[in-house]
């Protein structure tokens, strides 16, 4: 106990023995500590809250009333419906695969299982340019397949469908990976109590299964979402860049960067980047919330 | 039962359904698309793909992206320890606001962050003109592309090293200090290889991420061929003169890179593992 805790208040101070502050030994010193955190601020401040801060200063530079006259044009507003069609077919898609892959993988016991994880995460490790161009020879008409596509009138490659599959490629492992470790932890006790019970395989998915998950596919989904709508590599080179058609709000951004329309880029930029700041709260209000329903990396 | 047959019995239903739900889209999405870049490129044979990578400009385009992804994961294996170990272990205003915020990349569509690091770091633009003053010139060079990369792949390492470190218990510090280390032996003794693994992987996803990244550095880069081209702005530049083998080429050369990549830092890890243990 330390000796100054016993001192009755009114002792005077120079009474006090010097007091010896115990040195603690698992932190860092208050210089180094003071340091680190003044560094790290200064490059998270460039590398991160400057560049945010100029997509919106950006954006305002000639006002209000110029930011949003921008999106009023025609291609800019097919550009945001192609973008939010492409994210509503997209991750719908990738949430199902995801649950399925989950499902699959949590609740049975089979060979190759590793091989199947390592198979998931593929397009994480293939760059989107490279993944466009998969897609582009598959379904193009130098291929078989394309040929015979186009020839029945399905269009991929410089149309809607191929922005999706792009988009679906890039964004794949997101909600599979956001489930995989959620639905491991629960284990299937309680699936397989419902199902002593008399439930259906169905029922007990969607009345055992799906409230456990729900915080983690959201969370996924959310992920998934800000990738999809963001994508740029894969669909640059899907699209085939038609104006007004197979244009999604990051060409329109790269299109009127290119032409210097400044205000039209950034407001663009700043819509998106919007969407993402959203996405950024509602994941971070996730995990505070629900960091127990979450896979373990997001408990902090 | 295990040995014989595929999978072992379960009482769980709905194994057929999810089987094929997840073994349909990841063939139709994933496998067969890549399955035809990798037939595709059989077709072309090793001697023209030698020749069309063995080209100065592919050479040097591959090595630019790979040298840049490999420091800007290296410059991020560095920063985000620091960032993981402050926001774990330290006390400060902000702390949440930064915990969240380091998730920002993931956040911003790349194109958004490519033409935001553009003009904030162009000679004219805000942070761009302090560095001109020194001399120093960041957009349009090799530094401008880093910079972006640095960007896209920040928050790997930080996300799987900071729950590590969070789990660590404190009595192993202070055992090592009660020996007699003094706080840096006991982090780079004690602490540091704990956190290997984990360090490892973000910086393997980290690394991946950048080398194929595209959106935010076309704006950053210049583009000058030889110079500042990227790889995967050679394939959209060879697609776009619809030189599809060349596009090929350059694609399975940066495929077969990657895995070589990621297959060192596997062994690497499990090398690490072994060594110290399975933490």
């Amino acid at each position: 106990m330390p000796a100054d805790i016993a001192l009755p208040a009114s002792a005077p101070l120079s009474a006090r023995p010097p007091r010896r502050r115990a040195r603690r030994v698992t932190t860092e010193p208050g210089w180094f500590r003071a340091a680190l955190i003044a560094t790290v601020l200064t490059l998270l401040a460039l590398l991160l809250f400057l560049p945010l801060w100029e997509v919106f200063s950006q954006a305002l530079s000639e006002g209000f009333g110029a930011a949003v006259a921008s999106l009023g044009n025609p291609d800019a507003r097919h550009a945001i419906l192609l973008t939010l069609l492409t994210a509503l077919v997209a991750v719908p898609m990738n949430a199902a695969f995801g649950i399925a892959a989950a499902w699959m993988i949590a609740k049975f016991d089979f060979r190759g299982k590793a091989f199947l994880i390592t198979l998931i995460d593929l397009p994480f490790s293939v760059s989107p340019v490279v993944a466009g161009l998969c897609l582009t020879l598959l379904f193009g008409s130098g291929s078989a397949l394309g040929a015979f596509m186009i020839a029945h009138g399905m269009q991929v490659v410089f149309a809607v469908p191929g922005i999706i599959l792009a988009t679906m490629f890039v964004t794949f492992p997101f909600v599979a990976r956001e489930l995989i470790p959620v639905m491991q932890e629960q284990g299937r006790a309680e699936e397989e109590a419902a199902l002593t019970l008399g439930a259906s395989g169905w029922r007990t998915f969607r009345t055992v299964t799906l409230p456990n998950i729900r915080w983690a596919l959201l969370y996924g989904v959310l992920l998934c979402n800000a990738r999809a709508m963001g994508e740029f590599g894969a669909v640059a080179v899907i699209s085939g860049k038609i104006r007004g058609e197979t244009i999604t709000m990051p060409l329109m951004i790269e299109m009127s960067y290119n032409e210097y329309l400044t205000v039209a880029a950034f407001t663009m930029a700043a819509l998106l980047a919007s969407l993402g700041l959203v996405m950024l709260t509602a994941k971070t209000l996730l995990e505070w919330r629900f960091a127990d329903q979450l896979a373990a990396r997001h408990r902090h | 039962m295990r040995g014989l047959s595929l999978r072992s019995p379960s009482p769980m239903p709905g194994f057929g359904l999810a089987a094929g739900i997840t073994f349909t889209l990841l063939s139709l999405v994933v496998l067969i698309p890549i399955a035809a870049l990798i037939a595709r490129g059989a077709d072309i044979g090793l001697a023209h793909f030698l020749a069309t990578v063995g080209t100065e400009r592919v050479l040097s385009a591959l090595w630019l992206s790979f040298r840049l992804a490999f420091l800007a994961a290296l410059f991020n294996l560095v920063l985000g320890l620091a960032v993981a170990w402050m926001l774990a272990r330290y006390d400060f205003p902000g702390r949440r606001l930064i915990d969240a915020a380091v998730d920002l990349p993931f956040a911003l569509p790349t194109a958004v962050a490519g033409i935001a690091l553009t003009t904030l770091y162009a000679p004219n633009g805000l942070v761009g003109h302090v560095f001109q003053g020194f001399g120093v010139r960041i957009a349009y060079t090799e530094l401008g592309i880093w910079l972006a990369l640095v960007f896209v792949s920040l928050p790997f390492v930080v996300r799987t090293v900071q729950p590590v470190i969070e789990e660590i218990e404190r009595e192993v510090e202070e055992a090592s200090a009660t020996l007699g280390a003094h706080r840096l032996r006991t982090f780079v003794r004690v602490i540091l290889p704990m956190l290997t693994p984990a360090l490892l992987t973000g910086f393997a996803l980290g690394l991946a991420r950048a080398v194929g990244e595209y959106g935010s550095v076309i704006f950053i880069a210049g583009n000058l061929p030889y110079k500042t081209e990227i790889a995967p702005l050679l394939i959209v530049i060879r697609l776009e003169e619809f030189d599809y083998e060349g596009a090929i080429c350059i694609a399975l050369a940066m495929l077969a890179i990657s895995f070589l990549m990621l297959l060192v830092i596997n062994l690497v890890q499990v090398l690490s593992r072994r060594r110290y243990g399975n933490a």
